[in-house]
């Protein structure tokens, strides 16, 4: 091997600046490789998660999305599900700020009526192992079931705040979060559908 | 009052070293005693405010303007490091005194992951630059506020007798479980 | 040092985690179950043997004084790279470990195997030495996801072993992130004095 390279100013400066120039063109040459697979993979995701809250549609959600600003940082999104040009339903994407964890993102399948066909979670930072059962609990049967029921005839927030939904077990404030999102999003569905 | 959310929740609510899991080396390490305990947390205060202005800068003006995203890290990580020798050799010639207080520990934050975690996070939580830094001095505190503790129920432990297979850094962490599970406490205030 | 025993070291007698005690952020942080350990494992031990690799070849190229900042950037170029790989290939893994990915960089792990060894020794030893630490460092989150996600939400990478409302949550949270590990170590420690 080469002898040890001395630390003059000249070296330092020549060898700091081509290691920098080697690694920029390295990782800007991957990025170039993986630019196009990451958004698919991120398309990939939103699309899967309208399909899972809406019945079997035709259109392209994404390209009649009506984008409701609420905020500087947040925008509620609604996705209509069309089939043969008729209005099945929509998914709605919802947040709410209430959670534990600050706030969280979920996707919320309404029918036009604003029944709730299904949801999914889709960014929490809510504790780990939480998020597995909310995308469970409530879609169970009974009180704790959020599916088929209407936010204009049930009341959609939890049993010990006397309303019609049983709380997670433990978690009564993410499940308060979760309906105040859920709440939200039907709002704002009802709102654009008038 | 949103300010005063932000503070709040970095230091108690999702205290950096007890709920996410970021500078937990520095934690365990410089945990021995409160008086470097102090000092370590002083030196990070310090440290994160200034990197995250700096970092934030050049993410909106240099990154976001070229779209260069996919350079943060290798950016981030260089900018945290010279800023932390200029600190050095800034600290020893104009104030001897506080380079006394802080220097053994500065060397230590280069790899503190909670440095280079704050830098990146408040990128992903699209903070503006006011915020950025409300957060970062807020988080530096809740660490350092977790490490002084620490350090104090540390202090105690070497008085205690502990089984033998314990002693040193198992009972260390169990402390610190017991240390986190007080801070979930905090959970849901705001 | 045969390569044998250079190879093996990282398990137990080197072992990153349970004997060196570094990288206890994302040993902490990414092992909330099994599955998470394990990819965050893999992350570090491709890192690790890449880094190693470069190093051992340009080390004598940098200068002394730089030499810090000069890995600091090799490291963090491969950091990026998987970081994007798996956005592109792995997404669900990418954000359930999310910013952990990035912080690599700072894993006092990959920066010391490449200070006190990589920088000193030649091509093949050094990527052995990355591959052994790599391992012993996936292992040790693997290890220590599987036992929190069993006690915390009884499954083990997702296949149910008893009925999750037996689960202790806190295990699945900080806290019994400390006490697991604090009592693994407390094991091992007992293991490798039998030994000796």
């Amino acid at each position: 091997m080469s002898k040890k390279i001395k630390s003059s100013f000249k070296n330092m400066v020549l060898v700091l600046f081509s290691v920098t120039l080697i690694a920029s063109a390295t990782v800007a040459y991957v990025y170039q490789l993986t630019k196009e697979p990451i958004a698919k993979a991120k398309l990939n995701k939103q699309i899967q998660a309208i399909k899972d809250v809406v019945p079997p549609f035709t259109n392209n959600p994404f390209k009649e999305k009506i984008n409701i600003k609420v905020d500087d940082k947040h925008t509620i999104v609604i996705f209509p599900a069309k089939k043969n040009g008729e209005l099945i339903g929509a998914a709605v994407k919802t947040y709410t700020q209430k959670a534990f964890g600050g706030e969280f993102w979920i996707m919320v399948g309404f029918k036009p009526d604003g029944t709730i066909i299904n949801y999914s979670i889709l960014e929490h930072k809510e504790t780990p192992g939480l998020g597995s059962k909310m995308d469970v609990w409530f879609k169970e049967k009974g009180k704790k079931s959020i599916i088929n029921k209407n936010p204009s005839t049930t009341k959609f927030t939890v049993s010990k705040d006397g309303g019609d939904i049983d709380a997670i077990t433990a978690a009564t404030i993410s499940s308060r979060a979760f309906l105040d999102a859920v709440e939200r999003g039907y709002k704002a569905f009802i709102k654009q559908n008038k | 009052m949103e300010y005063l959310l932000i503070i709040i929740s970095a230091i108690f609510v999702n205290n950096i070293v007890l709920t996410q899991f970021l500078g937990i080396c520095p934690f365990l390490g410089v945990s021995k005693k409160v008086s470097t305990a102090v000092g370590m947390g002083g030196a990070v205060t310090f440290v994160m405010t200034l990197a995250t202005l700096v970092t934030y800068l050049i993410q909106k003006e240099i990154l976001d303007t070229f779209g260069i995203q996919y350079m943060q890290t290798i950016t981030y990580i260089l900018v945290i490091a010279s800023l932390v020798q200029m600190l050095e050799i800034i600290l020893k010639k104009a104030s001897p005194s506080l380079y006394q207080a802080l220097g053994v520990f500065l060397p230590l934050i280069t790899t503190n992951c909670a440095v280079l975690g704050v830098a990146i996070m408040v990128i992903q939580k699209n903070y503006n630059l006011l915020e950025s830094l409300i957060f970062a001095a807020a988080t530096a505190i809740g660490f350092a506020l977790a490490l002084v503790l620490f350090a104090g129920l540390r202090e105690h432990l070497d008085l205690m007798r502990i089984p033998k297979g314990m002693k040193g850094t198992p009972i260390a962490l169990v402390t610190a479980g017991l240390l986190a599970m007080a801070f979930m406490g905090f959970a849901g205030i705001v | 040092m045969s390569q044998l025993n250079n190879l093996t070291k990282g398990f137990l007698r080197e072992n990153p985690v349970f004997v060196l005690l570094l990288g206890m952020c994302p040993t902490l942080g990414t092992t909330t179950s099994a599955i998470n350990g394990l990819g965050m494992g893999l992350a570090t031990t491709f890192v690790l043997i890449m880094s190693n690799m470069v190093i051992s070849l340009v080390a004598n190229l940098i200068p002394d004084k730089i030499r810090i900042p000069g890995f600091i950037v090799i490291i963090a170029s491969f950091v990026t790279i998987v970081d994007m790989t798996i956005a592109a290939y792995l997404p669900s893994l990418h954000e359930s470990l999310g910013l952990f990915i990035p912080l690599i960089v700072v894993n006092c792990i990959v920066l010391g195997r490449a200070e006190s060894f990589a920088s000193k020794n030649s091509l093949i030893p050094s990527a052995i030495d990355g591959l052994s630490m790599g391992l012993g460092f996936s292992f040790a989150l693997t290890l220590l996801g599987s036992i929190r996600e069993i006690l915390g939400s009884g499954k083990i990478f997702n296949f149910e072993v008893f009925n999750d409302q037996y689960g202790m949550l806190v295990f699945v949270l900080a806290p019994g992130g400390f006490l697991a590990l604090g009592y693994i170590i407390a094991i091992i420690n007992k293991i490798k004095k039998a030994i000796s």
